[in-house]
């Protein structure tokens, strides 16, 4: 190792330079580089950026050529996800690695952001929509890190507040409303409410924090896991029934099509500084929304983390960690329990609620399968992953499974397909054999479980972990080793 | 409907509640046992639930086959499930302790989190790996169990109640169950030793106990139970997927938690009660709300009542109020 990190300077250099050059051959149409090779040498560079030990200097200016050659490539060659993987990856570097001055982060963020994101996603809007479902799932896990990994409160039903949001813009911004309202506008108010709504969604989601918080926040620890998870089923019950007596939610069927606010400015604006070169097509809805819903999902992750951040380090913050460390000690020193555990409740349901909204407009439709027991253990496995209790664990945490989810595996099965037809022989075993029914895209849950179990025993304070945590890990392995093997 | 008319259909609805609830029952003491002994939702004994019930009903369809029936006495097939149920769920519950939550214990870690989310990660492998097998091998993961005329022959009981053959022998299987554990609890060593784990680990192994042996076989004991409970809701619904082990282990959970979690008596009460409940708001839910509120609300009645006990009796129905040391 100690070799490695003698050369870490002219090694991350050269791979960066490499990579570099690379790219601009490709883009002056002389590939000398399969596509692969370039990957490979992209992917080595960009960890050997962020894993080894470099001088601040060199890192903010190595990441900066990186991701200028990543947007390059991305433009170029529109079907090269590995590249916007690797993008993300600088972005979370440049937000997470310690030694990197705080002009440099917003620089470089915003620049990966505003500019590389969206020239990626107008060559090839598969990208925004992953963008879109990162953030979206980022939030959730934001909203659920201040409640389990903040305040140590085990809630199961958590994907209820989520749907409290959906279903708050979901009926109102819909025919869905005029069903049980009289007089109320026939295709529901117009999208440009939704802004309104948003902020409804917070209090409506809030509320029902308080609510469901009340009777459980009284019990501890399993007890509680357990009736958040019956009020979180409740919760959905309730969305995929109430279509009688009096039609509320449209049962099962869901509500669509929920209305999207107006985006012919955004669209214009998209004309005007000449969009439509890279898009390559006449500036349509289509692109326009999802330029809208990227730039609507980050503002609102902006906000969140925002919030987040203030609050973790304010005086709810600490109570929440006090509480979690040590009820009684913190009932002691004169933490009041349930409203500060109410707050975190609250504060976590309107992170979703406000996100609840977005995804329904998003959609443009609204159904109870999106709410089950199954969406809210997903979330606490973004929480788990990332690194409980850590801002910055949560966001990577999603958009790792997500990336996972809605990327790579759907690319392994399309490249297991391509082998089953062309027949291509891998240890000494004829691809064309495989039974069609192993299709990896259909076995996320395998996939994401085995990860689960693994990190639980290699890793179990998530990818990023809190400071506090993180010394909390390390003195329990301590005292492993000390105690011998008991 | 009159009064009367709904009280000639209690008989019946209690009847169907009672098969429900052993069948419950079964299942929550998996969840209770390991509770006890190393105070953890094992979330993925639903699926070790699912897995006995799968192997019913490969039995059923490997030696009962009608063609070429290699059992065709269906009692005796019942049985064969039954026990092949039992050493399968049983030898799985044991593999997902040794290879997912012992390394956990060993590595002692104080965050009750890590081994749920652990358990939550083996619940999803399981059920994929199952869905894996059911399509390559019946090419649709929703598979069906064979029925039998000699198990489904209805028979008339006082009160206007009728029975299937199957119902009576669920409950004569689950009450020989439920006795032979109170039994292997109260009056053995091994349940002697599952008792002292389950008290205090360490003190236990200071008394020469070996806690992972007694952990394992706790494990075994708990799957062994579920999947005989899985071979009977499978006999019972005659449909399982990889996904149908979810819904009645969380009901099994909650019965658990009813009758206070880490107790065994209580487990059994807790399932029984809550198969009454949601059979019984089932059935009177509808006529109740004149039809407003219908059977798709039996689960929500059953959890509110559940918070409802928590909030006034926080240890469940048998618990012991253990008040925290500092």
């Amino acid at each position: 190792m100690s070799a490695l990190h003698r050369f870490a300077l002219p090694l991350s250099i050269g791979l960066t330079a490499l990579s570099a050059i690379g790219v601009l051959l490709s883009l002056l149409g002389q590939p000398v580089a399969s596509g692969g090779l370039l990957n490979a040498l992209l992917i080595l560079g960009v960890a050997s950026v962020m894993g080894l030990r470099l001088p601040t200097g060199w890192r903010s200016g190595l990441l900066a050529v990186l991701a200028l050659a990543l947007t390059v490539l991305l433009r170029t060659n529109t079907d090269d996800k590995v590249a916007f993987y690797l993008l993300l990856a600088v972005l979370i570097a440049s937000f997470l690695l310690p030694n990197l001055t705080r002009l440099v982060r917003v620089a470089l963020g915003a620049a990966i952001l505003l500019i590389a994101v969206p020239i990626a996603g107008l060559s090839n809007s598969f990208l925004f929509e992953l963008g879109i479902q990162i953030g979206i799932f980022a939030a959730l896990a934001l909203g659920l890190n201040v409640v389990v990994g903040q305040a140590g409160l085990l809630d199961l039903g958590f994907a209820a507040f989520f749907a409290i949001g959906a279903y708050t813009w979901g009926i109102f911004g819909s025919p869905q409303a005029a069903q049980f309202i009289g007089g109320f506008p026939a295709q529901g108010l117009s999208g440009n409410y939704l802004f309104l709504f948003m902020a409804l969604a917070i209090i409506t989601a809030a509320i029902t924090g308080v609510l469901i918080g009340l009777p459980a926040l009284r019990l501890r620890g399993d007890y509680l896991a357990i009736v958040t998870l019956g009020l979180g089923e409740v919760v959905r019950v309730f969305a995929n029934n109430l279509d009688k007596p009096v039609n509320i939610t449209n049962g099962p069927q869901g509500i669509t099509p929920v209305n999207r606010p107006d985006v012919g400015i955004l669209a214009d604006f998209l004309r005007a500084i000449g969009a439509e070169r890279i898009y390559g097509r006449p500036i349509d809805d289509a692109i326009a929304y999802s330029f809208f819903f990227y730039l609507l999902v980050l503002v609102v992750i902006g906000i969140v983390i925002l919030v987040n951040v203030r609050l973790a380090n304010s005086r709810f913050g600490r109570a929440w960690v006090a509480i979690r460390e040590d009820e009684i000690a913190a009932k002691a020193m004169g933490i009041p329990l349930l409203p500060t555990k109410l707050i975190a409740f609250a504060t976590g349901a309107a992170f979703s609620g406000i996100m609840g909204a977005v995804f329904a407009a998003k959609q443009t439709f609204v159904s109870p399968e999106s709410f089950t027991l199954q969406a809210s253990i997903n979330i606490l496995a973004f929480v788990i992953l990332g690194g409980m209790g850590s801002i910055g664990g949560a966001v990577v945490g999603a958009a790792a499974v997500t990336v996972l989810n809605l990327g790579i595996l759907k690319d392994f099965s399309d490249l297991l397909n391509t082998w089953r037809q062309t027949g291509v022989n891998i240890l000494g075993y004829n691809m064309a054999n495989l039974p069609p029914q192993l299709n990896p895209a259909k076995y996320e849950r395998l996939v994401f479980g085995l990860i689960l179990i693994l990190m639980m025993i290699f890793r179990p304070e998530g990818l990023i972990p809190e400071q506090r945590h993180r010394a909390e890990m390390q003195e329990a392995r301590q005292e492993a080793q000390e105690g011998g093997s008991k | 409907m009159t009064v009367a008319d709904l009280l000639s259909i209690l008989p019946q609805t209690v009847l169907e509640g009672l098969l429900l609830g052993f069948v419950y029952a079964m299942v929550a003491l998996g969840y209770t046992m390991v509770y006890g002994v190393l105070g953890l939702i094992n979330f993925a004994h639903s699926e070790v639930f699912m897995i006995g019930a799968v192997i019913g009903l490969e039995v059923f369809r490997f030696w009962g086959n009608p063609d070429a029936p290699v059992i065709s006495n269906p009692f005796l097939l019942l049985f064969v499930a039954l026990v092949f149920a039992a050493v399968g769920s049983g030898t799985m519950a044991v593999l997902v302790e040794r290879f997912a939550y012992r390394p956990l214990r060993k590595r002692g870690s104080k965050n009750i989190l890590v081994p749920m989310i652990t358990a939550i990660g083996v619940s999803f492998l399981l059920q994929d790996l199952t869905r894996i097998y059911a399509a390559l091998r019946h090419n649709e993961f929703n598979m069906q169990y064979r029925t039998f005329d000699a198990l489904n022959t209805t028979l008339m009981l006082p009160l206007q109640t009728t029975i299937q053959v199957k119902g009576i022998i669920i409950i004569l299987v689950s009450v020989l169950m439920l006795i032979g554990l109170t039994y292997l609890v109260n009056r053995t060593k091994l349940g002697k030793a599952i008792r002292a784990v389950s008290q205090d680990m360490q003190t236990a192994a200071l008394m020469g106990i070996n806690p992972d042996v007694i952990i394992s076989r706790t494990f075994l004991i708990g799957g062994s139970l579920g999947g005989v409970a899985g071979v009977l809701f499978g006999l019972l619904y005659t449909n399982v997927t990889p996904y149908s082990g979810v819904l009645p282990g969380l009901k099994a959970f909650t019965s658990a938690v009813l009758g206070g979690i880490g107790n065994i008596p209580g487990a059994m009460v807790g399932g029984l009660v809550l198969g009454q409940l949601e059979t019984l708001s089932g059935t009177y839910l509808p006529f109740l709300t004149n039809g407003n509120f219908g059977t798709e609300y039996k689960d929500v009645f059953a959890f509110l009542t559940l918070v409802l006990l928590l909030l006034f009796r926080p240890q469940g129905l048998f618990g012991q109020n253990v008040s925290e040391k500092v």
